[in-house]
């Protein structure tokens, strides 16, 4: 048995915070209370922090396998821990792809062997991920993916994605959808502004996103069909969810810490630690993205935990590629961006990162209630930190907040009643 | 005299003394290039590697000429474009280049921001010779030094500079350079070549070239890439000359001793009629002059920074 003692609880299901202690016993919470009595052979000290829901990823990259170099299931859960993370869902664009209920069965079991944190593939909409023909989503269901997504690559095909939703919903499954519409794109590298004119790099019309963000929305609302819209960075992507939400679309989305933190101003001295895809945008994007988290358009915070090899970025920024190591910032992020600014209360960022994201894939996460998985974080909220890439779990050094100072962060990590964190270390 | 910095990698940033010092400079460099006998030992025992992964035959001689008339040993590696996706990297490049003993490494890259890359990596000083659409210093450089050297001052002037603003990194570092030095910068093309937010970098943006042109003390044109029509930018060469070139007519529109310049290799009767490239008023020829001195200039400054380190 384990106690959590003394916490400040953000059980995922009420309202407000409460005082408490949580017992755990076989992987499970089976009491909340205060003053606990209990024999627990292990008590944490919660005193001065806060008890949540172990947080949830609905978007990560866990490079495994084809891509090992980058990251693998182990390293990447082990990031995830630290992060607080306690169940991500992984994307689908390994070498080989994750098209094939094989393929997502061999996911579950180098996650099930090597994972730290529960793992829930997310597989392929297109085979190959080409965007040609339609994957057997039924038997990938079966198989045990969370979740249809091309991440990386749209769906450039109109006609092939609407054939995509339309059977999908058959099967209750939800597509995730990586909005960009790469003729717009060409061969831009970030967003297109005052930045991309000052440091003459080509740049990306933020209309390659909304483009898309407005066709999948029309697409959905014709058949009625739910669709999760990936990594929202602009304000038109979040004015056009916010109408369609209004409209009564089916339509969920996500956006990632960095769209909240950083602009393209961090391109600047050209740091490929801030080339991402959809790039990083600008201010008035920010404000937009915050907006949308508070009034409940942007439904989750997603990582888009995209770790990659040192070779891949201190390359010329054109030729680098597009990602950030995230999994290890985002609560940071998100609590120093989000909740000591005022926009988001602890019960609403819970909402965000771990019962929120836990809806939209359907998984039993997500909360603290008795007979529940005991998937929990403690985490200390007064502290301040520098944030150092060479402390990174990740193999994926690439982060733009290397040095920057953050506050609020995860101490404990606990994962079907089992410790993974203790102390700020993983020791899984 | 020496400039404070290790690297040359754009006329961003750059201050207005540190731009005055270096005109002043090319002027004294600009009297050995002209003079019998053009060799000094200013860089003596000093060795320049020019490492161009795009093709360029002026800027890459107009650098070699310059560190040999000031007694450098010099070098030059031409990487084809094609290489730069695969194989060797810059940074491993640069640190095999400068494990020679190199104490400058002039590049040219089709990349924005590879020389920044390849100078945060090596100790040896990095000139810019012009990377991807973002910037080419020494250009502006020289096409400030004629106008300095024609009009006897650059503060007040007005510049008009014609065509693919987008794509140029010679409009990006005279855009820097020439609002620093305080003259009135001017850009005019069709709206698919010209960059989001431009005038906030201090240009302002017109749409018809003459009046870019109206009352100008320079009109500079800029080479069209014939790429950008294949691309759809422009819908044919023909209609781009008929709204945008720089032609007799439109030039009456500036001042009368107004200078016509380019940075070359100029497409005649593309971005500019034929008669006005040989007329009397373009300076096209002295630029190329004044590259050389520039560009003797900025190697002398850069290894005196080095020198004084050392020592």
């Amino acid at each position: 048995m384990l106690c959590i003692k003394n916490g400040m609880v953000v059980d995922g299901i009420l309202a407000v915070p409460y005082k408490a202690d949580i017992l755990i016993d076989k992987g499970k919470v089976i009491n909340i209370g205060k003053d606990i009595e209990n024999t627990a052979d292990e008590v944490i000290d919660a005193a001065g922090k806060w008890v949540l829901p172990g947080l949830v990823d609905a978007h990560c990259h866990l490079r495994e396998p084809g891509f090992e170099y980058k990251e693998d299931i182990g390293s990447g859960t082990r990031s995830a821990a630290a992060g607080g993370f306690t169940s991500v869902a992984c994307m689908a664009n390994t070498n080989p792809v994750v098209d094939s209920a094989a393929m997502v069965n061999y996911i579950k079991s180098i996650a099930m062997a090597k994972g730290v944190v529960k793992v829930y593939p997310i597989a392929a909409v297109t085979k190959g991920q080409k965007g040609e023909e339609l994957t057997e989503m039924g038997e990938l269901k079966e198989a045990g993916a969370v979740a249809l997504s091309d991440d990386g690559r749209p769906i450039m095909n109109s006609h092939l994605m609407r054939l995509a939703l339309q059977y999908a919903k058959g099967l209750d499954m939800l597509i995730i959808s990586h909005c960009e519409d790469l003729s717009l794109v060409g061969d831009g590298v970030m967003n297109e502004g005052y930045m991309s004119t000052v440091l003459g790099l080509k740049g990306i019309t933020r209309a390659a996103e909304e483009v898309m963000v407005a066709r999948d929305i029309i697409l959905a609302e014709t058949l009625d069909a739910p669709i999760h819209i990936a990594h929202v960075s602009t304000r038109g992507s979040v004015e056009l969810i916010r109408q369609a939400k209004r409209r009564g679309v089916r339509v969920t989305c996500e956006t990632a810490p960095h769209y909240f933190s950083a602009t393209d101003a961090w391109v600047d001295g050209y740091d490929a630690n801030a080339k991402v895809n959809p790039p990083l945008r600008t201010d008035d994007d920010v404000e937009a993205i915050k907006q949308g988290l508070k009034d409940g358009t942007i439904d989750i915070i997603a990582t888009d935990h995209a770790p990659h090899h040192r070779d891949d970025k201190e390359v010329e920024y054109g030729l680098a590629a597009n990602g950030i190591s995230g999994f290890e910032t985002a609560f940071s992020l998100a609590y120093t961006n989000l909740v000591e600014t005022g926009i988001l209360s602890m019960v609403e960022l819970v909402q965000k990162m771990s019962k929120g994201p836990a809806d939209i894939l359907n998984i039993d996460a997500g909360t603290i209630g008795v007979g529940k998985p005991a998937d929990i974080i403690v985490v200390d909220l007064d502290r301040e930190y520098t944030v150092d890439v060479s402390k990174f779990y990740s193999k994926g050094k690439n982060s733009p907040f290397h040095g920057h100072t953050l506050k609020g962060k995860v101490i404990h990590t606990i994962v079907d009643g089992r410790i993974v964190m203790k102390d700020e270390r993983v020791i899984v | 005299m020496a400039l404070k910095r290790k690297d040359l990698l754009g006329l961003r940033g750059l201050t207005r003394e540190e731009i005055e010092e270096i005109l002043t400079t090319a002027e004294k460099m600009k009297s050995i290039l002209l003079s019998d006998v053009k060799k000094v030992s200013h860089l003596q025992g000093k060795s320049m590697v020019t490492l161009f992964y795009e093709n360029s035959t002026r800027t890459r001689f107009s650098f070699e000429f310059a560190a040999k008339y000031l007694g450098a040993h010099t070098a030059s590696v031409a990487v084809s474009s094609s290489s730069v996706a695969k194989g060797e990297s810059l940074i491993d490049t640069g640190k095999t280049i400068q494990s020679m003993g190199v104490d400058v490494i002039v590049i040219r890259h089709p990349m924005s921001g590879a020389p920044h890359l390849l100078a945060k990596h090596v100790l040896a000083s990095v000139i810019n010779a012009g990377d991807g659409i973002n910037e080419h210093p020494t250009q502006a450089l020289l096409d400030m030094f004629t106008m300095k050297q024609k009009k006897g001052a650059i503060d007040g002037l007005k510049v008009a500079i014609i065509g693919d603003i987008l794509h140029s990194r010679v409009a990006r570092s005279n855009i820097w350079g020439l609002t620093t030095m305080g003259a009135e910068v001017r850009v005019a093309g069709p709206p698919t070549l010209m960059p989001p937010d431009i005038e906030k970098m201090g240009a302002k943006v017109f749409y018809r070239v003459e009046e870019a042109i109206r009352g100008a003390d320079v009109v500079m044109g800029l080479r069209l890439q014939r790429e950008r029509q294949q691309k759809g930018l422009l819908p044919s060469l023909r209609e781009y000359m008929h709204l945008f070139g720089i032609t007799e007519e439109r030039i009456r529109l500036a001042k009368k001793d107004a200078l016509i310049m380019h940075p070359g290799p100029v497409n005649r009767g593309v971005e500019i009629s034929s008669d006005l490239v040989d007329g009397a008023q373009s300076v096209i020829n002295e630029q190329v002059t004044n590259g050389v001195a520039i560009r003797m200039a900025l190697l002398y400054l850069l290894t005196r920074r080095n020198h004084d380190a050392v020592h």
